[in-house]
């Protein structure tokens, strides 16, 4: 009997059109009403293109160095089991969902002037340390994506089977035999889109990038177009820029997905997996510094900031109460929709991967899109178009919590894909000759491969969108705060102290959001 | 709040059966409404007489302000704008969007002559670096003198904040032709550049530079909210360049009776003694009781320096050039 690949099904097909029809009017929409809107056509400047060219230089910098130094960590977590492993895999999340701001200073009371690191060079009479140039935008952009490349490269190793460690191991393979066969497979099918992703987070980048890049050479395409659009209010350039953006991004976003060779390890009784080939002592030590070096690196500012904000917690305004609940109801909605936006579009991507290759690297290309919209241009567009019909004020929550959605969409899908592609190639065929379809399919093979993503990209979208200042700013009416527009507010009124203690309850409740929905996915589970 | 929130809400639904008290819409930048700006107690003291609601509208800095009133065009819900400054009013003039005042009250105590008949002044200030006593005991006393110094500064970027603005301004000023060339003798000194106020004056905080672009009256901030002296502005010989905040009505507005009450009280004793402890601003007309103690300090600048609102948006311009190129060398 000859097996063919069924017909998609029609729930995965229309819910998946609807997905991408929705993400599209949402990229597309604000750039063409804010073209409607401009007056004159614009010229770009030759400091437009230093922006272009620099965007390009440090997302490709920032997004290889992250893909490269995230290998050697995500493989020490996935061959070593220790007490506190989880608490470090949960800690991967956190440089990520802190607001930029925050994480700025953060870094700073590491690596800053007058920083811990510069303290101990004056101590034993060296020069303090500057990074304020190309090392300083590295840094940052390494501190931030380091930890999400990991994970990601890190569900790929789980998705090894456990039997093939075994088999290697009866074979007698060395570690370096081991990695050719079995991880660097895996590591071909999950880089490419890792880079994507981390390069397209890193394009939209603008406060961090200026700060802690030292002035204007620092200028991205992002600060040009916060510029035409609040200073100069030319909307025709700003569209502009958004678009060279755009297209910049979709070549990447093709090349990339393109270079991605899925692999296909077959299915196994997943569980524990005991590496045999790693009892030597060097790996041991290896491994350890590897890891020792990853959580200083990474929880050194994280206890800064927590630190920074305990002594004026108690000076905080009544008004933070409301805000907390305001911020956890964006982010609760915002997380739901993304990860059905993303679930629908995965379902639909996978079922057009066996049948028109071709349209599956558009679509998911378009799915990852959305960071590569600005926040700016997002919001601009939209306050345009729903100003004439609705007040915009009416309706700051459910935008925020739409447009957030759709920038944490591309997380989701590029945790939730390479799930269900391995999922199709392992069970795929033996499914179908059982004719098992519909709920008892999704729950006996989808659903294991599916969870601990799910839970994963749950957790990034409620707490990016916890963090978002971008939209709001722009509809939320008298009293409507969230957590970082209260955090603003402080500054802007001086009140540091009080700002650094709202940070600290904003990066708290953010972890504590992301801690639940991904340890939901991971319980029973070694990860 | 309950109260703002309440006329939110039929500000929101329109509520044409419930609109017995008019409301006032006044759109401004987002620290003047926080609960530590001058908002809340503005608001109380106007509704005690008024027989309104005053309904104050964030939209970021001033000029996301401007931004947000032209992206509104005619539907704006804005009746009056408060918080442009002096470096916008001609951006803004040319959207038409605004209505003169009833004339320019007698009495205002700015360092210079004011003559505009659309924006009207409700409190001003000097541009400065701070800096901290005990860390920097003999600071720069002149731009000269800075230029030849070894001191550190974080300045704001022009093209995104409002003091990197008045900064680019006050060195063009000063400077003149020459103003490219002291950006580059400056720019080795310039620890970074930010988006905006904020991230400058917290980086300057944590010592992160010996100065920061911030205002003269910054050091009263310390002074009387959290008894710190340390810091000081360092005052030069060339004179400083000022920002003076104003306030227009919106052309069209249905409220404009109201509107001008609001002007009359904006001017007024009340609303001048609001301004310096909580937008920690000069007030426009100074109060009957004078400064508080702590905002005079021990020195002033001797010279105001700002350039004619209608030549400010040419000169932003060829400064703005000069800066990227000196800065990006």
């Amino acid at each position: 009997m000859v097996i063919r690949p069924q017909s998609m099904n029609p729930v995965a097909r229309w819910s998946g059109l609807a997905a991408l029809l929705f993400v599209v009017l949402l990229v597309a929409g604000p750039l063409v009403a804010l073209w409607l809107r401009a007056s004159t056509p614009s010229i770009l400047t030759s400091s437009d293109w230093a922006a272009v060219r620099f965007t390009l230089f440090q997302a490709t910098l920032s997004a290889s160095l992250s893909v490269v130094l995230a290998i050697p960590v995500a493989r020490a977590l996935a061959r070593r089991s220790f007490h506190g492993r989880s608490i470090l895999v949960t800690l991967l999340g956190a440089p990520f969902l802190l607001p930029v701001i925050v994480a700025i200073f953060g870094l700073l009371a590491i690596w800053g002037r007058s920083g811990f690191v510069s303290q101990i060079l004056l101590s034993i009479g060296a020069e303090r340390l500057n990074i304020y140039g190309l090392s300083g935008v590295l840094l940052a952009h390494v501190f931030f994506n380091l930890p999400l490349v990991t994970r990601l490269i890190l569900q790929g190793w789980t998705r090894i089977p456990v039997e093939h460690f075994r088999l290697s191991a009866q074979l007698g393979m060395s570690p370096k035999d081991l990695f050719l066969r079995l991880e660097l497979p895996m590591l071909r099918s999950i880089l490419p889109g890792a880079f994507l992703l981390v390069f397209l987070l890193c394009v939209t980048s603008f406060a961090v990038a200026l700060t802690l890049g030292g002035g204007p050479k620092a200028t991205t395409v992002e600060l040009a177009i916060y510029q035409a659009l609040r200073f100069e209010f030319d909307l025709g350039k700003a569209a502009y820029l958004a678009l060279i953006q755009f297209v910049i991004c979709t070549i990447i976003a093709v090349w990339s997905l393109r270079i991605a060779v899925p692999v296909a390890f077959g299915g196994g009784l997943s569980g524990v997996v005991q590496r045999w080939d790693v009892s030597s002592k060097l790996l041991l030590w290896q491994d350890s510094a590897v890891l020792l070096a990853v959580a200083g690196f990474l929880g050194a500012p994280l206890i800064a900031v927590l630190g920074r904000g305990l002594p004026a917690l108690s000076n905080l305004p009544a008004s933070i109460w409301t805000a907390i609940l305001n911020s956890l109801t964006v982010a609760l909605f915002s997380a739901a929709l993304s990860v059905l936006l993303a679930l629908a579009l995965a379902g639909f991507i996978d079922g057009l991967k066996s049948r028109r290759p071709k349209v599956s690297f558009v679509v998911e290309g378009v799915g990852l899109l959305t960071l590569a919209a600005s926040p700016f241009v997002l919001g601009t567009g939209l306050f345009i178009i729903i100003h004439p019909i609705a007040d915009p004020f009416a309706l700051a929550l459910p935008i925020t919590a739409l447009v957030n959605a759709a920038i944490s969409l591309p997380l989701a899908l590029r945790a939730l894909l390479p799930a269900l592609q391995h999922n199709r190639l392992a069970y795929g065929q033996l499914s179908d000759s059982l004719d098992m379809q519909g709920w008892s399919r999704f729950r006996l093979t989808t659903w294991p491969t599916i969870r601990k993503p799910l839970g994963f990209s749950t957790g990034l979208a409620a707490a990016l969108s916890m963090g978002d200042l971008g939209v709001i700013t722009l509809f939320a009416p008298p009293d409507v705060e969230t957590l970082p527009l209260i955090m603003y507010r402080l500054m802007g009124a001086y009140r540091m102290d009080e700002a650094a203690s709202v940070a600290l309850i904003l990066v708290a409740l953010t972890l504590t959001l992301f801690w639940l929905f991904d340890r939901g996915g991971r319980l029973g589970h070694q990860t | 709040m309950k109260r703002s929130l309440l006329a939110a809400a039929l500000v929101t639904f329109g509520g044409a059966t419930w609109a017995e008290t008019p409301t006032l819409t006044v759109y401004t930048y987002d620290s003047f409404v926080s609960d530590w700006g001058p908002g809340p107690a503005v608001e109380a003291a106007f509704e005690e007489t008024c027989g309104c609601d005053l309904v104050f509208v964030g939209a970021g800095d001033g000029a996301a302000l401007l931004a947000r009133l032209k992206l509104e065009g005619a539907r704006t819900k804005a009746d009056v704008v408060l918080g442009l400054d002096t470096s916008l009013i001609a951006n803004a003039k040319a959207t038409e969007m605004f209505a003169p005042h009833n004339g320019i009250p007698a009495g205002l105590d700015l360092p210079i002559e004011w003559s505009d008949d659309v924006f009207l002044p409700y409190d001003w200030g000097y541009f400065a670096f701070v800096y901290d006593k005990t860390l920097l005991p003999n600071p720069p006393a002149s731009f000269t003198a800075l230029l030849d110094s070894d001191v550190s500064i974080i300045i704001q970027d022009p093209r995104s904040s409002t003091p990197g603005l008045g900064l680019l301004l006050w060195v063009k000023e000063v400077y003149g032709d020459d103003a490219a060339k002291a950006w580059e003798t400056l720019s080795p000194r310039i620890i970074t550049v930010t988006k905006g106020w904020s991230e400058a004056y917290g980086m300057f905080l944590e010592n992160e530079a010996d100065m920061v672009l911030s205002y003269t009256t910054s050091p009263a901030y310390h002074l009387i909210a959290e008894e710190d002296d340390t810091k000081a502005a360092a005052i030069f010989d060339e004179g400083h360049y000022m920002q003076i905040e104003v306030a227009a009505k919106v052309a069209g507005s249905k409220q404009e009776q109201l509107a001008d009450a609001f002007f009359d009280f904006m001017m007024s004793d009340t609303f001048q003694s609001i301004i310096p402890t909580t937008n920690w601003m000069y007030p426009a007309i100074l109060p009957s009781d004078g400064l508080p103690e702590g905002f005079i300090a021990e020195s002033t600048p001797q010279k105001a320096l700002l350039i004619a609102i209608d030549d400010v948006e040419a000169i932003r311009e060829e400064a703005l050039a000069e800066w990227l190129s000196a800065l990006s060398q």
